[in-house]
């Protein structure tokens, strides 16, 4: 009875989307307010529906319901209970529900943390995530109702979740990556609202803001996680492979980090207004994107699941839809937003919009190299694959440069810069970057051009930054009080490009300096891993877990002087109900360098195949993102976010200015 | 000429430039690092262009994986069951490889029929089939159908 009672609840929760989508966007119009104020109930309603059919789909997990075709497809009974709860999410159907959730959730959200918005605002944003909400519940009630009943042949047990996702990595990955990529909802019902009512202006931005910056940070920790898991149960070692399924995750966050420094300048100048809106709509649209390539089974992968035609349509006429009406509507309501703002050619307003073209850049070339192997399949005019190669050549030199120019636009000005006290600020970072990155290159034993422009640019930003906050608290009442005195949206920006800098960093070292071999071993032998460390291979063994049997060897990590630095248990498992093998990687961890093992197959009666590698500053890729992660929150948790907004001052005392010493007159100059 | 159209003007010129570097980067790089796919009948057929990355995919040979007893090196016929082809990799096969499966493999042919792999990928689960190899044996077993007299070939 409970999967029927799921599968009401998702109907009605239909119901409440479409009447949210309809009857405030109704009064915002006709200017009723009671029409409007349906907005937050609605939004409340639809949320609990969604909530309880979660709630329902889970509990079917959690009894072991084989009644239920999608947990007889994607659980067993031998299953951990923390694995069958994240089961949930591993096939097709839950992770809809998941993806619905999370939306309705976000749109709860907007109506609990609105209080400072206007009613018509507000109608207008949660009637437009009404919307897509109900693209979404439709796809599932029609197409992919995780409820469907196997009667009257009920299954014994069930089939069992995919061993690849029987993992830690897994229970969060998917929902902090949704989280991310529905988020960027928000930011779009926001800028769809400002686009109907024409209000485009740098309050719309300061409300756009947080929740912009709030999807970024949860995509950032969603794709690292993903990266994660990877690296240390599916890749055997690697830690992005420019796999489609990735590049649809990493283009919503190139744009979405393009769209939160536009929102800036929209904030704080004015300007930039329609490129902050058109923004928006491509990032929630390369969401949708996303969503698309990894649901419809166009590209195959873990995790594309059951491919349906009719799935794959319907999907491909929502993202059309969006699309087509969002750039519709763009194109009728945009032109009526202007700016008079002005500002000079090395101000941080150019700076910021030349950050903007190298994301948009990358964004467009990742999903060239995405897309095109797909759009000359559809046409019948071959099957290729797009190699890593090119997307290392082409988005290193655009990374480099996003990080030189993130060095130096950390001191530029609003309205205008003045070059040569710009130059004369850079001279010093410039000076100790190079000087750091000449030491590096000693340190790791080689020189080679990509792990110095990495690396340079990396440092170029630590540096700037540090040097940034230096000068910035500088106080008579001394360095604590000037510390405290910068704003924590000022804190969020220097920990999100701290982060970038770390990422950078341990991309470049593990990518440049990392070492890998495949070897043949026998237990007794000896080989060397790199970077000064021997692996011996003392024995092999078996054992049984819950519901696999594996088989394991056990090395002995020796430092370059012989001493015993770990030991690791790298292991084959045979899952019993798939029959599948799966690979557990022994890494022996570190800040620095990763010492990292796997098992191959057996090649002869006493031999293995071994892949040995040493990995340095891989972490930081992770650690770097956690940074991102941190900043986004800090500035979300900014003071004047939570301020009553009442009247608009001109944003031109802005925190992130700092002190205005030596500001310019504001003019053209160029 | 006017401030603000003077701006409009170094913005558009920004987009330019940034597009058109971008343009001239992603074709430079697309030229380098497409990877064609062809299927063992093509390669038998000597289709296949010598010393370029290619992607060759289809069957593993049943009692054709060959390992050499020193090293990781390994030899195995992939076939459409109409031709197969030799490939020789060194490394460590995925979880997944087995005679009877499904797989492609990255490299280049190297001018005497033997295909040198560098990358051999077999995908997660063993119900899959890769798409380029579903297509390959289709459209071997066509050909089979129509000429009925050389399908002894296999």
């Amino acid at each position: 009875m409970y999967p029927e009672l799921g599968q009401m609840a998702l109907i009605l929760a239909l119901l409440l989307a479409a009447l949210l989508s309809v009857v405030p966007l109704v009064g915002s119009v006709t200017g009723r307010e009671q029409l409007q104020a349906f907005a937050r109930p609605l939004t409340a309603g639809l949320f609990v529906f969604v909530a309880l059919a979660f709630a329902l789909l889970t509990h079917a997990f959690m009894t072991d319901d084989f009644s239920v075709a999608y947990v007889a497809n994607n659980s067993n009974s031998l299953l951990p209970w923390y694995f069958k709860f994240s089961a949930v999410w591993g096939g097709h159907e839950g992770s809809l529900v998941l993806w619905i959730l999370m939306l309705a959730g976000w749109a709860l959200a907007v109506a609990v943390f609105s209080k400072q918005l206007p009613t018509v605002m507000v109608a207008q944003v949660l009637s437009v995530m009404g919307m897509v909400t109900v693209g979404f519940l439709l796809f599932t009630v029609l197409t992919s109702n995780p409820f469907d009943r196997i009667l009257p042949n009920i299954p014994q047990d069930g089939a069992d979740l995919n061993p690849l996702l029987q993992d830690f990595g897994l229970i969060i990955h998917p929902p902090m990556l949704y989280m991310g990529y529905v988020g960027f909802s928000v930011a779009f019902a926001f800028a769809i609202a400002a686009l109907i009512n024409g209000r485009l202006d740098a309050a719309w931005a300061r409300w756009s803001r947080p929740w912009t910056t709030a999807a970024w940070a949860f995509l950032s920790l969603g794709i690292a996680l993903g990266s994660w898991w990877a690296y240390y149960e599916l890749g055997w070692g690697g830690w992005w492979f420019w796999d489609p399924v990735e590049n649809a995750s990493l283009l919503p966050w190139l744009s979405g980090t393009a769209l939160i420094h536009s929102l800036a300048v929209t904030e704080k100048r004015g300007v930039f207004k329609s490129w902050t809106v058109l923004l928006a709509i491509v990032t929630f649209s390369l969401s949708l994107l996303g969503t698309f390539l990894v649901r419809s089974g166009v590209l195959t992968s873990v995790h594309s699941f059951a491919s349906d035609p009719e799935r794959g349509t319907f999907l491909l006429a929502l993202l059309a839809i969006t699309i087509v009406s969002s750039l519709a509507l763009y194109a009728f309501r945009a032109p009526v937003v202007h700016s008079r703002a002005r500002y000079a050619g090395l101000s941080r307003e150019v700076f910021l919009l030349t950050n903007n073209v190298l994301l948009v850049a990358s964004t467009l070339l990742v999903l060239v190299g995405t897309l095109y192997p797909l759009v000359l399949d559809y046409l019948d005019m071959g099957r290729l694959s797009i190699g890593e190669p090119f997307f290392n050549l082409t988005f290193s030199p655009l990374a480099v440069a996003a990080g030189l120019l993130m060095g130096a636009g950390i001191f530029s000005r609003w309205k205008n810069t003045d070059g040569g006290w710009l130059g004369r600020k850079l001279l010093w970072p410039l000076a100790i970057s190079t000087v750091f990155t000449a030491a590096v290159m000693v340190v790791y034993g080689e020189f080679k051009p990509w792990a110095f422009a990495g690396t340079f640019s990396a440092s170029w930003i630590v540096v700037a930054t540090f040097w940034d906050i230096w000068e910035k608290s500088a106080s008579r009442k001394g360095r604590v009080h000037g510390l405290r005195r910068q704003t924590r949206s000022y804190y969020g920006m220097v920990m999100g490009h701290l982060g970038m800098a770390i990422v950078m960093a341990g991309a470049t070292i593990a990518s440049n300096y990392g070492l890998e071999r495949d070897v043949r071993m026998s237990p007794g032998d000896q080989a060397e891993i790199g970077g000064g460390y021997q692996a011996v291979f003392t024995e092999i063994g078996n054992r049984r877990g819950a519901n696999f049997t594996a088989e394991y060897g056990r090395f002995e990590i020796l430092d370059a002087d012989g001493r015993l630095v770990s030991v690791q248990y790298p292991e084959k498992r045979q899952y019993l109900v798939q029959r599948s093998v799966m690979t557990e990687a022994g890494i022996d961890g570190g800040l620095f360098r990763d010492v990292f093992i796997a098992v191959g197959e057996r090649v002869s009666d006493d031999a293995w195949a071994i892949r040995l590698q040493y990995k340095p500053l891989v972490r930081w890729l992770w650690l770097g993102s956690i940074f991102m992660a941190i900043g986004g929150f800090l500035a979300i948790s900014d003071r004047r976010y939570r301020l009553k907004i009442k009247a608009e001052k001109p944003a031109k005392q802005s925190a992130v200015d700092g002190t205005d010493a030596s500001r310019t007159p504001a003019g053209v100059t160029s | 000429m006017h401030p603000i159209r003077k701006k409009r003007l170094t913005i558009v010129l920004f987009l330019v430039v940034g597009v058109s570097v971008a343009v001239a980067l992603t074709t430079y790089a697309l030229r380098q690092n497409i990877n064609l796919f062809y299927d063992p009948s093509q390669i038998a057929a000597g289709e296949a262009p010598v010393d370029v990355r290619i992607r060759a995919g289809g069957m593993v040979e049943e009692a054709s994986v060959i390992r050499d007893p020193e090293s990781l090196k390994v030899e195995f016929k992939v076939t459409d069951f109409s031709s197969s082809v030799l490939v020789e990799y060194t490394g460590i096969l995925p979880d997944l490889f087995a005679e009877g499966q499904g797989v492609v493999a990255m490299g280049r042919m190297d001018g005497r029929g033997r295909f040198v792999a560098d990358q051999v990928l077999a995908k997660h689960d063993e119900t899959y089939m890769p798409p380029e190899v579903n297509d390959a044996l289709e459209k071997a077993a066509e050909n089979r159908a129509r000429q009925a007299e050389t399908s002894a070939s296999y």
